[in-house]
């Protein structure tokens, strides 16, 4: 199957695209509304500030694009910043809005931690998760953010503990998104990028 | 649920090789950068850093070639600097496959660097480098290899980068890079507590010790190590097990 990735004009793609091929999956690096619609399963990657993120997307025409595969059921895992995207706005760019496919808001880490959250850290499973299927309880992943959405039902699968319990992976009917950046995260990493292209086979 | 202590081994290369000098002189050959990063990511580095240590202008293309190739080999993140001028440059480091860039000597010479490469790429694409040597005057930051004094303190300098937008500082104690005679505890605890980004310890690391002070006393949030691993005297997993036997928290691999 081929996977389609969102190039919204900043972010690192070919990492993400090297992890997917790497598990061999076909991919293609989208800009067009067209290409989004036609799309069988998609990846959102983000990195970089939520306003030039949520702008990239709008001037390509792609915000619309992407509510309405959503919407049609098309599996789609956003990656960092592309899991931020999927809420309604950010405290990083207050007046801009996020894709709003889940209604609250993504916060900045608090003053007592270690801002930006960069390093290896492990999760806290809340629930049964495809993404996370068969990688063990112990295992890191690699973050490196400012900003969180906080743990919530229904959609957070697994949480993350930095100055806040925040949304590390969520899954919501076909929307799926994590906070950690699975290129980067070695083994554990790949085997959720693994998870994702069987889930959405 | 802790956030794990990172090991980060260090490239220094020149002209597409692996070198190694001591105390910022004298450079040896250490071997090929791509066979490294893929031995270092399969050992289960944390994060791998590259640096340009000539920086010079005409070896650029060579420098991002060589990014380009070790981008290919490694699942962890990956940092690239040296001779990092103008935005420009940092985009041409991130594109050929780098997540963060770092920044040292036009970082001083240009703080607003600091804050443009943050605005364009977030601050946890942009490390802060310091090189650091104790003078009458304290703790005092070099630049152009170390060869030359900033007037900058490390402390203010670090909070300063901080400030403007870097999301790591990168703190390799001149004193000790090369000498094998342990981290700078002193000098990693003081900045540390100066700063709320995470602070990479360099310089200096010889045995395991070393490493279990720098995450202990020194307060260090990652440690880089460059020739002690190059020879493989030392393997990071080796390093890691000791480490997590003595209660600190870090990544071992499957």
């Amino acid at each position: 199957m081929k996977i389609s990735i969102i190039d919204y004009g900043a972010g690192n793609l070919p990492s993400v695209e090297r992890a997917l091929r790497s598990l061999g999956a076909e991919t293609e690096c989208v800009t067009k509304p067209e290409q989004v619609a036609a799309a069988r399963a998609l990846i959102l990657p983000g990195v970089g500030h939520f306003s030039a993120f949520v702008t990239g997307l709008r001037e390509r025409n792609l915000t619309a694009a992407l509510r309405q595969a959503l919407a049609g059921g098309v599996p789609i895992l956003g990656i960092c910043l592309g899991l931020q995207a999927m809420f309604a706005s950010s405290a990083e760019a207050p007046g801009e809005q996020g894709l709003d496919l889940i209604h609250e808001n993504v916060q900045p880490l608090p003053t007592n931690v270690k801002s930006p959250h960069i390093g290896w850290n492990q999760l806290r499973r809340l629930r049964k998760s495809i993404l996370l299927n068969e990688i063990p309880d112990a295992a890191y992943f690699y973050f490196a953010h400012s900003y969180a959405a906080a743990a919530g039902e229904p959609h957070t699968a697994a949480a993350c503990d930095h100055g806040f319990p925040f949304a590390a992976v969520l899954e919501q009917e076909n929307l799926m998104a994590v906070q950690f950046h699975p290129e980067k995260s070695g083994e554990a990493g790949s085997h959720v990028l693994r998870n994702f292209l069987e889930w959405a086979q | 649920m802790t956030l794990a202590r990172r090991i980060i081994p260090c490239l220094d290369v020149d002209a597409g090789r692996v070198v190694k000098g001591v105390e910022f002189a004298g450079l040896r050959d250490m071997g090929d950068p791509e066979e490294l990063a893929a031995r270092y990511n399969r050992e289960g580095a944390d994060e791998l850093i590259l640096l340009d240590i000539k920086a010079s202008r005409d070896g650029r293309a060579t420098f991002l070639e060589t990014v380009r190739r070790v981008a290919q080999q490694l699942n962890i993140p990956f940092t690239a600097g040296g001779g990092i001028r103008r935005l420009e440059d940092g985009h041409a480091v991130l594109r050929a496959g780098a997540d963060k860039v770092t920044l040292n000597t036009a970082a001083v010479e240009r703080p607003e660097l600091i804050s443009e490469l943050a605005a364009q790429f977030g601050s946890q694409a942009v490390v802060l480098s310091m090189d650091v040597k104790r003078t009458a005057a304290g703790w005092e930051v070099f630049i152009r290899g170390g060869a030359e004094s900033s007037g900058h303190e490390a402390a203010a300098w670090a909070r300063e980068g901080a400030a403007r937008g870097a999301g790591e500082i990168l703190l390799t104690s001149i004193d000790r890079d090369g000498t094998r005679s342990g981290f700078d505890c002193g000098l990693t605890a003081t900045i540390a507590a100066q700063v709320s980004v995470p602070v990479i310890a360099s310089g200096g690391a010889k045995t395991f010790d070393d490493f279990l002070a720098v995450f202990g006393e020194g307060h260090a949030d990652a440690a880089l190590a460059a020739s002690i691993f190059h020879t493989a005297k030392h393997s990071i997993g080796a390093l890691k097990k000791y480490l997590a036997g003595r209660g600190v928290p870090v990544r071992l691999s499957p």
